[in-house]
């Protein structure tokens, strides 16, 4: 039975899982979800996908999941033995700093990126303004952020050490679009986050993603 | 086997939830208090173990950690043998408590934090608490308590049968916000407060207490 992740290939959370799903060059299937009739804070998508009322859920047989970081976490377990080794599981130390850097994006870099993302290309074409305010504070928490992944950068390829893992992959979709906005100097004033950003931007399975990521 | 170190207070609830693991897993650890009063989570030496400048840091010989949810995954994995799971090796089962883990984190955390800092640590600092924003959060909590009563009412734990790392996450701010007015919202809710009478006897996190009651 095919995997199922119900979501828009557009959605920044969505996407997560699939550039996951390709770097493990696994079959799936995306499942449509009507954002603009509120399909996603209907009773039975409610009662069967996501009780939180969001994109993206996934099915693999009689197992259901929400939170996109626990669907790529599930994928990156499940096909370890395939494709690009994500979570870095036969090593301690390296499973270790998978584990920190994939915090730092949950807890440190995730609520500023996302902010700035929602303020200058999300609210507009849901017919809202951009808080200009909550951008810049938001740019101040992601200056400093970035000047520790700088630091950290380097002295280190990728994130957790010498390898790409799933802690550099959570970061894509919102760098993604991020680049797209008046902020990108932010990455790019940084030589060593540029370089890093560049290289797994440009990774084959990320940018079959990518190419149809485009609010436009 | 190296000695672990945990670098934190035992007020904060991101070294509570390190310490709870640890406890949990009947591991043996030294406590290096950090003077966060004094600042030295700010500054050097601190910063080379989290250049976020943030407690809990931590030690297993030379590997370096630091975020306490990246600890207890790297704990539960490493000694799976030792004490309580709190993990299934079963994938699929895993990752529902993986599901869970991500709730906590993104759901539940950013509200319940928010009150803690409000309802108890700004009054032990001797500030004045914005009633506004008490009243906001607890609103957002309702929230996201109503799907953890619809969610305990078919499973005893949020991950599945056994108590797992996605329950043990929450216990530091749970019993924060269990000695302020918005244990109500816990307790007007049967599911929801029959599980956190269960993690609070815990045995293990009880020894937490213990530590913080000390200092």
């Amino acid at each position: 039975m095919a995997l199922k992740l119900h979501g828009e290939s557009i959605s920044t959370c969505t996407s997560r899982p699939m550039f996951c799903l390709h770097e493990k060059g696994v079959d799936f299937e995306l499942v449509p979800v009507n954002l603009m009739v509120g399909e996603h804070k209907q009773p039975p998508y409610l009662a069967t996908k996501n009780p939180f009322g969001q994109i993206p859920a996934f099915e693999d047989g009689d197992l259901t999941l929400f939170e996109s970081r626990a669907i790529s976490r599930y994928i990156a377990t499940k096909y370890k033995a395939q494709g690009t080794d994500l979570l870095r599981q036969d090593n301690l130390k390296e499973f270790g700093l998978v584990e920190v850097w994939l915090e730092v994006e949950s807890q440190a870099f995730n609520p500023p990126i996302s902010a700035i993302v929602y303020q200058i290309s999300i609210s507009p074409m849901l017919g809202g303004t951009t808080n200009d305010q909550v951008v810049e504070a938001n740019v101040e928490k992601l200056a400093k952020v970035l000047d520790i992944y700088e630091e950290r950068l380097s002295k280190s390829k990728y994130l957790a050490g010498d390898f790409f893992s799933l802690a550099d992959l959570h970061h894509i979709p919102y760098t993604h679009y991020f680049m797209k906005t008046p902020k990108a100097s932010l990455i790019t004033s940084r030589p060593h986050v540029k370089a890093w950003w560049d290289s797994i931007s440009s990774r084959p399975a990320i940018k079959k993603v990518t190419a149809g990521m485009n609010f436009a | 086997m190296a000695v672990l170190k945990v670098h934190g207070g035992v007020l904060s609830t991101a070294t509570q939830r390190v310490l709870a693991c640890l406890h949990e897993k009947q591991l043996e650890y030294e406590l290096v208090r950090v003077d966060m009063a004094a600042g030295d989570h700010k500054k050097e030496p601190f910063l080379s173990l989290n250049p976020f400048g943030k407690v809990p840091a931590f030690e297993d010989g030379d590997l370096k950690l630091f975020e306490s949810r990246a600890i207890t995954q790297y704990l539960v994995y490493t000694y799976p043998e030792k004490g309580t799971e709190l993990i299934y090796q079963d994938p699929k089962k895993m990752a529902t408590i993986g599901v869970w883990m991500e709730v906590e984190a993104h759901h539940f955390d950013p509200v319940a934090s928010k009150l803690v800092w409000e309802l108890f640590f700004k009054p032990m600092f001797g500030m004045a608490v914005d009633s506004a924003v008490v009243t906001e959060y607890e609103a957002k909590l309702s929230q996201v308590l109503d799907v953890y009563e619809s969610r305990l009412g078919q499973s005893k734990y949020l991950g599945g049968d056994c108590f797992s790392l996605a329950d043990l996450h929450h216990l530091p701010c749970m019993q924060y916000l269990m000695g302020t007015p918005v244990k109500e919202l816990f307790y007007a809710r049967v599911h929801v407060a029959a599980w956190c009478n269960d993690l609070l006897a815990r045995p293990a996190w009880n020894k937490v207490m213990e530590l913080k009651n000390q200092a």
